[in-house]
C-alpha cells in the first residue's frame, strides 16, 4: 500500500440549480482521511450528508474544489473511468441493502468482481472468502429475500469487501435494521477497521457514529470535527 | 464484462420476467410465423404452378397463329388467322431444317358436340396426328392412340380424354364404343391419363382426339391449315435453339421480314404468368407480416422502455458497483436481442406447425424455405437491437445516484 490519504478533499463545492436559485448542498469542505481510520460523518437530514457521500463514492463530481479518492482526481474522471474507480477503490454499503433479488447470495457478491473482469473460478473463490469473513459461509445459496435484514446487509457488506477495496463506505448501513442486527453489523465494522480497512460510515445517528475512531459533523454543507471522545 | 457473463445476465433478466417476456415476444412470434406461413404459401404455390407445368412436358414450344393483316388492311389479333400449316409442320419436322427439334404436332381445334347412345356432351374436337402423345407427354389409360395409316385414311377413329369419357360413358369402359360427331360415327380407341394438371390447363382433360384428317372431313375446314403446333425440342436444354429454328423457318416460309404471323411460346412464359398472379398475393401478404413485425418490434421496445424505468434501482447499484455505461447498454441490448430471437424462434416453431397443418384445411401446398426462414430469424433479432438501441441508451445514461436513491 502507498502512502498517501485514502480521501483527500480541498475546498469541495456541490451546488445545484434549483427554481429558487443555486443550493451548495456541500458548501467548501476540505479533509483528510488516512489509511486505516474509521470516520463517521454525522448530521441530520439535508445537512449535505448525501451529496458529500455521493462525492466520496465517486458516484457523482463536485461542481469545484480538488477530491482525490486513493491519489485519484475524480474531477478529471469521465464516467466510465469513475465507474473502473468506484468498482476497484470503494465498497459500498446502503441503507436498502440494494441486492439483486432474482440471484443467490453468492452470486451478488460476485457481482463487482463481474465488472472487474475476474474469471469465475476467481469469483467464485473470493466470494466464498468474502462470505465467509462476513459469517454466512453457509448461506451463499440462499436468495436475499430468505434471509433476515441482518443477513441481507452482512451480504451487502461481502460484496464491499470482495473487491478488497481501499475504502469501505457505508451509507446508514444500521437504517433498516433492528438493534440486534444493528449491534451485530456494527461489531463486524469494528472487525474490519481493526484488521486495517479504512471505513467510512455515514449515519444521522449518534449512538452509530460513537463507534467510529474520528466524528465529523456535517450541517449546511460545512464539515466540523467532532472532539474525540 | 465477458460475453458470456452479459448473457447470462440478460438471460436471468428475461427469465425473473417470464410472463412479460412471453408477451413482448407475442407480437414478433407472431409476424415472424406469419411471414414463414406467407413465404411458403407463395413457394407452394410457385411449386404447383412449375409441376403443373412440368408435367405437360418442359421441353415443349407452342406455335400459334399470330396477328395478321388481312386484304383490307383490317388487323387482326392473336389467334384470329389461321396462318399456320399441315406443311409448316413438315417443315419443322425436317431434321435438316430444324435439328433441334425432336417431333412435332400440329392440331386444328374446333367445337363440337359428341353423342353416344342418349349423352351428349359438348367439347373440343382435336385433330391431331400420331405424334401428339409424344410431344405432349401424355399417356393412355386404355387402348391405344391412332396410327399413321388410320390417320392417311381419315379413320373413323377417337380418343377421349377422361373427363369427356367419364361424362360420355358413366357405365362400362368406353372402348369400343361409338360416338357421333357432325353425323359421323367414330369408334373410341383409346382414353387418355389424366395431365396431372389442374389449373393452368383443365381444359387438357376434356377433349376428343381424331386423325387430323378426319377432322378436316367432320369441321368442314380447309385441308391444310392447323390451329396450333406444338413442338417438342431435343432437350429442355435446346428449348431457345429449338425457338430460333422455328422463328427463322416459319419466316422463311411465310415470307415474313418485319411483323410475324405467328407466336411462339415455352411452358417458362407460362410459368411466369402464373407466378407473376402469385407474386401479387404473395407481395401483399408480406406486407401485412411486415406490419405485425414492426408493431411487434414497438412492443420490444415499450417493454424495455419500462423494463429500464422500473429496474432503475439495478442499473444504479450495478453502476454504483463498477458497470460502465457501455457494460449497462450492452446487457440491456442483450436482453432485447434475446427477446427478438426467442420471438423469431418460436415464431418459426408455429410458422412451421401451421404450414404443416395447413394443406390439410385449405388444400394449398405450402413450401417452407430455408432461406425465409434463416432471414425471419436475422430480422426478429434486429428488431430486437433496433428497438432495444433507445431503452439500452436510456439505461446506459441514468446516473448512479438517482438511480440508487428512486424508491
Amino acid at each position: 500500500m502507498s502512502g498517501h490519504p485514502v480521501i483527500e478533499l480541498d475546498d469541495v463545492r456541490k451546488v445545484y440549480s434549483t427554481g429558487a436559485g443555486e443550493v451548495a448542498a456541500v458548501d467548501g469542505i476540505s479533509t483528510r482521511v488516512e489509511q486505516g481510520e474509521y470516520v463517521a460523518i454525522i448530521g441530520p437530514s439535508g445537512s449535505g450528508k448525501s451529496s458529500l457521500m455521493n462525492i466520496l463514492g465517486c458516484l457523482d463530481v463536485p461542481t469545484s474544489g480538488t477530491c482525490l479518492i486513493d491519489g485519484q482526481d475524480v474531477t478529471r474522471l469521465d464516467e466510465p473511468q469513475l465507474a473502473h474507480l468506484r468498482n476497484r477503490v470503494i465498497g459500498f454499503v446502503f441503507q436498502q441493502f440494494h441486492l439483486l433479488p432474482g440471484m443467490s447470495a453468492l452470486r451478488n457478491v460476485e457481482l463487482p468482481l463481474v465488472y472487474a473482469g475476474a474469471s469465475a473460478a476467481e469469483r467464485r473463490e473470493r466470494a466464498e472468502r468474502a462470505l465467509a469473513r462476513v459469517g454466512l459461509k453457509d448461506r451463499g445459496g440462499h436468495r436475499p429475500g430468505e434471509l433476515s435484514g441482518g443477513q441481507q446487509q452482512r451480504v451487502a457488506v461481502a460484496r464491499a469487501l470482495v473487491t478488497d477495496p481501499a475504502l469501505l463506505l457505508a451509507d446508514e448501513p444500521t437504517g433498516n435494521l433492528d438493534s440486534t442486527s444493528t449491534a451485530d453489523v456494527l461489531a463486524l465494522f469494528r472487525e474490519l477497521h481493526a484488521q486495517g480497512r479504512t471505513i467510512v460510515l455515514i449515519t444521522h445517528e449518534p449512538d452509530v457514529a460513537a463507534e467510529a475512531d474520528r466524528v465529523l459533523t456535517i450541517r449546511d454543507g460545512r464539515l466540523s470535527e467532532v472532539a474525540l471522545r | 464484462m465477458s460475453w458470456a457473463e452479459t448473457l447470462r445476465t440478460a438471460l436471468d433478466a428475461v427469465r425473473a420476467h417470464r410472463l412479460r417476456s412471453a408477451l413482448t415476444m407475442l407480437g414478433i412470434v407472431i409476424g415472424i410465423s406469419s411471414v414463414i406461413v406467407t413465404v411458403g404459401l407463395g413457394q407452394g404455390a410457385q411449386q404447383q404452378v412449375r409441376d403443373q407445368i412440368d408435367a405437360l412436358g418442359s421441353n415443349l414450344l407452342i406455335v400459334s397463329p399470330g396477328s395478321s393483316t388481312d386484304d383490307s388492311g383490317t388487323r387482326g389479333g392473336f389467334g384470329s388467322a389461321t396462318t399456320l400449316t399441315l406443311a409448316d409442320a413438315d417443315a419443322l419436322a425436317d431434321p435438316e431444317v430444324a435439328p433441334d427439334i425432336a417431333a412435332v404436332a400440329p392440331v386444328s381445334s374446333s367445337n363440337a358436340s359428341l353423342t353416344a347412345g342418349s349423352t351428349n356432351w359438348s367439347t373440343r374436337l382435336v385433330g391431331a396426328t400420331p405424334e401428339w402423345p409424344s410431344v405432349r407427354a401424355r399417356e393412355l389409360t386404355a387402348g391405344r392412340f391412332f396410327t399413321a395409316e388410320e390417320m392417311a385414311g381419315a379413320a373413323s377413329v377417337v380418343v377421349l380424354a377422361p373427363d369427356t369419357a367419364a361424362e360420355l360413358f358413366t357405365v362400362g369402359s368406353p372402348l369400343g364404343q361409338s360416338v357421333t360427331v357432325g353425323g359421323r360415327s367414330l369408334t373410341v380407341i383409346g382414353v387418355l391419363a389424366s395431365s396431372g394438371a389442374t389449373e393452368v390447363s383443365a381444359s387438357e382433360d376434356d377433349q376428343a382426339l381424331v386423325p387430323m384428317t378426319t377432322a378436316q372431313q367432320i369441321t368442314g375446314a380447309s385441308a391444310d391449315s392447323v390451329s396450333t403446333i406444338y413442338v417438342e425440342a431435343q432437350s429442355a436444354d435446346w428449348l431457345s435453339a429449338a425457338f430460333q429454328e422455328i422463328t427463322s423457318t416459319l419466316s422463311t416460309r411465310h415470307g415474313i421480314t418485319e411483323e410475324a404471323d405467328f407466336t411462339v411460346s415455352t411452358q417458362e412464359s407460362l410459368v411466369e404468368t402464373a407466378n407473376s398472379t402469385n407474386k401479387t398475393m404473395t407481395v401483399l401478404l408480406a406486407g401485412v407480416a411486415a406490419i405485425s413485425l414492426l408493431v411487434g418490434g414497438i412492443g420490444v421496445m415499450n417493454i424495455m422502455l419500462v423494463s429500464v424505468s422500473e429496474r432503475i434501482k439495478e442499473i444504479g447499484l450495478r453502476k454504483a458497483l463498477g458497470a460502465t455505461p457501455a457494460v449497462i447498454r450492452r446487457q440491456f441490448l442483450t436482453e432485447a436481442s434475446i427477446l427478438g430471437l426467442a420471438g423469431g424462434a418460436f415464431g418459426v416453431l408455429i410458422g412451421a406447425i401451421v404450414a404443416r397443418m395447413l394443406p390439410g384445411l385449405i388444400d394449398q401446398p405450402v413450401s417452407i424455405s430455408p432461406t425465409a426462414t434463416v432471414l425471419a430469424l436475422v430480422v426478429a433479432l434486429a428488431i430486437g437491437v433496433g428497438f432495444g438501441v433507445h431503452p439500452a441508451s436510456r439505461a446506459a445514461a441514468l446516473a448512479p445516484i438517482d438511480a440508487l436513491r428512486s424508491e
